[in-house]
């Protein structure tokens, strides 16, 4: 059940820079802790997360597990044309995630 | 009185057996500046230019509100080319390294990281004509009260 | 140990503020960035659970018959939540006529579930269970905590705030000593906060996760070493009736984030 919330304004002027927050679900498991039974708790997390608009890209982060649960990024996009800002990232269990929204730019 | 009190007795014997289990080792100082000399190569690195924004007292290292900053484009031979944060006392000592590309707006992410124990960050950024410039902060992590 | 709660005590309680002291919640109490995070829903890792509340909300839960799904969703029922729910997490826990006991928000939910959508109830502390009560929980944000202790909930009332004075534990504190004696002073390094639960459920930095009231009565009765109150038990709710009337008047600021 894991949840993303992108905030992507839906319109712009060209040539601003806008905004974008991106919050996804995953417990960013260090692989440091350990459980009940003293057993090390084995490494998950997103390892990636990348940006791009219109195909080019923004941003491309690589996280560590010094990554806090439930990963937060924000950063500034410079507000070209018209089109789509996409994100995908990856976890260490082969998953391969994307979301895409539209945004307008008058 | 006895019979006032609650005793957890179930924590107790939780305790004994967590007590036991080793802590995890830290990243030293040394280790830090190894990463750093692999990444800055013969390079010659700089403090300023690179900012890094994080509360000096933290109320709790699970997570820690962090924005790095370069002064300096994203566009052009002398763009950002990429940040990396190293955390020296979490027992990994890498954080996160950012890279900007053509359509980035700034030069400028805040996200939020988990810091293990009191300690120095450092941020190290480089260009596209090969500069390298860092910044650091050394902050105190409080623990929580009242855990489960 | 006794002698150590006492050593404790002694050492929180010396420097004591004047008796009438002004509500603070525990935001004020947080660091700017802290503070962003709850001001800002974007960055607010509660509203992911806020999101699949919504969700929930809105679709018709399995029958435990499995029979299908049931009849009608929380929507079909109460419609809108920021209409029908509106201030109803603002007057938590209250007196219940049908079930004859003071109930909570959580007791609630797991009531209609269970009675009128005859679908399982949702496991306690679960995502999904946090993420309804995050949802409704936000309806009433902003509004001023609005409990009643009157009438039939007066016994209720009164437990809570007997409890509230009772010192428990092996280091033999009571949650007064704390937070009403020692609000504002620290404890190896973290701030003492009033302790008001006006909040929940709230993301905790702590659990890296989301919470109820009732997961972090019992962190505060491990904290002094006492065998905390089962969720849902007469004490628990009694406790938690008492905080919502200690705390009148304070705004609801679901879903909160805390240390």
């Amino acid at each position: 059940m894991a949840r993303a919330l992108f905030n992507v304004p839906k319109r712009v002027r060209r040539g601003e820079l806008f905004e974008v927050k991106v919050l996804i679900q995953h417990p960013m498991e260090s692989g440091q802790r350990r459980d009940d039974r003293g057993a090390i708790v084995p490494r998950d997390i997103i390892h990636s997360l990348s940006c791009t608009y219109n195909g080019d890209l923004v941003l491309r982060a690589s996280l560590f597990p010094a990554i806090s649960a439930n990963p937060f990024l924000s950063f500034h996009v410079l507000a070209e044309k018209s089109g789509t800002i996409e994100f995908a990232w990856q976890d260490d269990q082969g998953g391969s995630h994307s979301e895409s929204l539209p945004i307008t730019v008058e | 009185m006895i019979g006032r009190r609650r005793v957890l007795t179930l924590a107790l014997g939780a305790a004994a057996a967590a007590g036991l289990a080793p802590l995890p080792a830290r990243a030293t100082p040394e280790e830090v500046q190894a990463l750093i000399r692999g990444l800055v190569g013969e390079g010659t690195l700089r403090r300023g230019r690179v900012k890094l924004d994080l509360p000096l007292l933290v109320e709790n290292g699970n997570a820690v509100a962090m924005t790095v900053a370069v002064d300096a484009p994203v566009r052009g031979p002398d763009r950002v080319e990429s940040v990396h944060v190293f955390a020296e006392a979490n027992p990994l000592p890498n954080v996160v390294r950012f890279e900007f590309g053509p359509a980035a707006g700034k030069a400028e992410v805040s996200t939020r990281i988990r810091l293990a124990t009191s300690q120095t960050v450092i941020a190290v950024a480089r260009t596209a004509d090969g500069q390298l410039w860092s910044d650091e902060v050394e902050l105190l992590v409080t623990l929580a009260a009242c855990l489960e | 140990m006794r002698v150590w709660g006492t050593v404790l005590a002694t050492a929180l309680l010396a420097s004591a503020p004047a008796a009438s002291v002004e509500k603070r919640s525990g935001y004020a109490d947080l660091g700017p960035q802290t503070r962003a995070m709850q001001d800002d829903d974007g960055a607010n890792p509660a509203f992911l659970w806020v999101g699949r509340g919504e969700a929930l909300w809105r679709e018709r839960p399995p029958r435990a018959d499995g029979a299908g799904p049931a009849a009608q969703s929380c929507q079909g029922c109460h419609g809108e939540a920021p209409v029908a729910m509106r201030g109803v997490a603002a007057r938590q826990p209250a007196w219940d006529a049908a079930a004859g006991r003071v109930m909570n928000l959580e007791q609630r939910i797991d009531r209609c579930r269970e009675q009128r959508q005859e679908a399982r109830p949702l496991p306690p502390e679960g995502d999904d269970r946090l993420a309804l009560s995050a949802y409704v929980g936000l309806q009433s944000r902003g509004l001023p905590l609005a409990t009643s202790g009157a009438g039939p909930a007066a016994a209720t009332a009164s437990l809570g705030e007997r409890l509230f004075g009772t010192r428990f534990g092996q280091f033999d504190l009571s949650c007064a000593q704390c937070h009403d004696g020692a609000a504002g002073q620290r404890l190896a390094g973290s701030l003492v906060p009033q302790g008001h639960a006006n909040g929940y459920p709230i993301y905790r930095l702590e659990w890296q996760a989301m919470g109820s009231f009732a997961r972090r009565l019992r962190n505060c009765m491990t904290g002094v070493r006492a065998e905390p109150f089962p969720a849902g038990s007469e004490e628990a709710v009694a406790l938690e009736l008492h905080l919502a009337l200690r705390a009148a008047g304070l705004r609801v600021e679901t879903p909160a984030v805390r240390p």
